[in-house]
């Protein structure tokens, strides 16, 4: 039961990863006992599983997720959304309201129109129909102020950190409250637009190195001494 | 029909450009060159020079066009009108849409179009100068874009042409071999699963030549995989050295 190449290699689609008893994992397929990558990505071996972590990627719906998505149209009963996925999501109109609505007394508009950015969650999605959203929980709804990062999907988990090293240290350093969508949209709002701005530039940071190692600590380095900066032109001014 | 002309193959038995008959033309591939397509690659193989760049999976539009049970898969070849020596109307030829279909069957099986459905995605492929296997090195580039662009595939796919001149069989044509030469037999392959997605013939081969030409062209194909799959990480491995 060889397998053919080590532990974060780079692999194209239809490498031949493993052969035997193995297990495929994400972002790979079996044929005949054989393990071949379907992406392009750095290949994981776990006991009997064999991985694929893509280097890009696009979002693909899960029931729970949160995403960040933008209003795009507004119908008579509901939002469409585009949530930076294949997919455009559906939000419908009682969801939001939490009362039955006549679409000829209510104009839904007032209550988000199109450009708006929301914070939902997936509550259904399959194959034959387009994911649909819910914003009745605490912590979902429209967003008011704030920046927006956009991301590949694939490097949340990294943004994250892992047992939320990473995103945790952000916040502690800029002040800011980050929230991660899975569709790769970041919410950052902060007490100041240059702490937001520097949160920002931290998650580019880590998407564009997420395949390096001792990320955090260079994050955390970075941060801190644009602060200095920061503090010392604040400084001079006054 | 080679009455009038020179030789194509010289006394010592190498081709117009210098080539001995189982050469390939020099490559190069670079991939995620356009950044505003989702993703795109860059083939030059001698004069040709070629770009193919990818968008999706997607919203189709129309909508009409969008199937419950899997991603529509929508190819566009173009030739530039200055690809040419002499000026080529910009509008689709009859020949431009002949390839953009091939060219779609030839990448349709490398696809795994069932895990989206009612998406669509789309492959334009732009020749800015054209010499001969143009549809060839097309399937190469565009194979290549769909990889880097996330798209689950099987197997990359590679394409590369054998042909006939001055009765001998010789690999990868250019423009001129194509045209005074007496056959022509593009392949395209899948690799890893030894699988051919692509198979023409114009002009006469006996059995025996036409056996030869393919299995060539194979070979051709392998050798141009290599460089195709160099080409993809070569990418993501810049951009670890920069880093280090």
């Amino acid at each position: 039961m060889p397998t053919f190449f080590e532990r974060k290699q780079i692999v194209t689609p239809g490498d031949l990863l493993a052969e035997g008893t193995y297990v495929a994992g994400e972002n790979t397929y079996k044929e005949e006992n054989k393990i071949y990558a379907s992406k392009l990505g750095l290949v994981e071996y776990q006991d009997k599983k064999v991985n694929v972590v893509a280097l890009r990627a696009f979002y693909i719906p899960r029931l729970g997720d949160t995403v960040i998505g933008t209003i795009v149209d507004v119908g008579f009963n509901g939002w469409t959304v585009d949530i930076n996925s294949p997919y455009l999501a559906i939000l419908r109109a009682s969801d939001v309201l939490g009362r039955p609505f006549r679409p000829q007394q209510n104009d839904l508009s007032e209550v988000l129109d199109v450009g708006d950015l929301v914070i939902a969650k997936i509550i259904a999605y399959d194959r034959a129909h387009d994911p649909q959203l819910t914003v009745g929980e605490p912590g979902l709804g429209k967003i008011t102020r704030g920046q927006v990062a956009k991301i590949t999907p694939t490097k949340i988990p990294r943004v994250i950190g892992r047992k939320g090293s990473m995103v945790s240290m952000i916040k502690e350093k800029t002040g800011c409250h980050i929230i991660l969508g899975n569709n790769g949209v970041i919410l950052i709002t902060g007490k100041n637009v240059e702490d937001e701005q520097l949160a920002v530039m931290a998650i580019y940071k880590i998407e564009a190195e997420s395949h390096t190692s001792g990320l955090t600590d260079r994050i955390a380095q970075m941060i801190e001494k644009k602060m200095q900066k920061e503090e010392l032109k604040n400084e001079s001014e006054t | 029909m080679s009455q009038k002309l020179e030789k194509l193959i010289d006394k010592k038995g190498l081709r117009l450009d210098g080539r001995k008959p189982e050469e390939l033309r020099q490559i190069k591939i670079e991939v995620g060159i356009i950044l505003n397509a989702d993703c795109s690659a860059y083939i030059q193989q001698a004069k040709n020079k070629i770009l193919a760049g990818v968008y999706g999976p997607r919203e189709l539009h129309p909508k009409h066009l969008a199937r419950p049970d899997r991603t529509v898969l929508r190819c566009r070849y173009h030739m530039a009108p200055f690809s040419v020596q002499e000026r080529k109307s910009p509008a689709p030829s009859r020949r431009d849409i002949e390839l953009s279909k091939v060219m779609r069957e030839a990448l349709e099986p490398s696809i795994f179009l069932e895990y989206y459905p009612r998406t669509g995605i789309d492959v334009f492929v732009e020749v800015l100068q054209a010499d001969g296997g143009t549809r060839c090195a097309s399937i190469t580039a565009a194979s290549l874009a769909l990889a880097d662009a996330g798209i689950p595939m099987r197997d990359l796919v590679v394409a590369c042409a054998a042909g006939k001149i001055d009765n001998t069989v010789v690999l990868d044509l250019m423009d001129t071999e194509d045209k005074k030469g007496s056959a022509d037999v593009p392949v395209a392959l899948m690799p890893n699963f030894n699988a051919i997605t692509l198979l023409q013939m114009d002009g006469i081969l006996t059995h025996e030549e036409f056996e030869k030409a393919v299995n060539l062209a194979l070979d051709g194909c392998k050798r141009i995989y290599v460089m195709q799959k160099e080409a993809l990480k070569a990418k993501y491995e810049s951009v670890k050295e920069v880093e280090e």
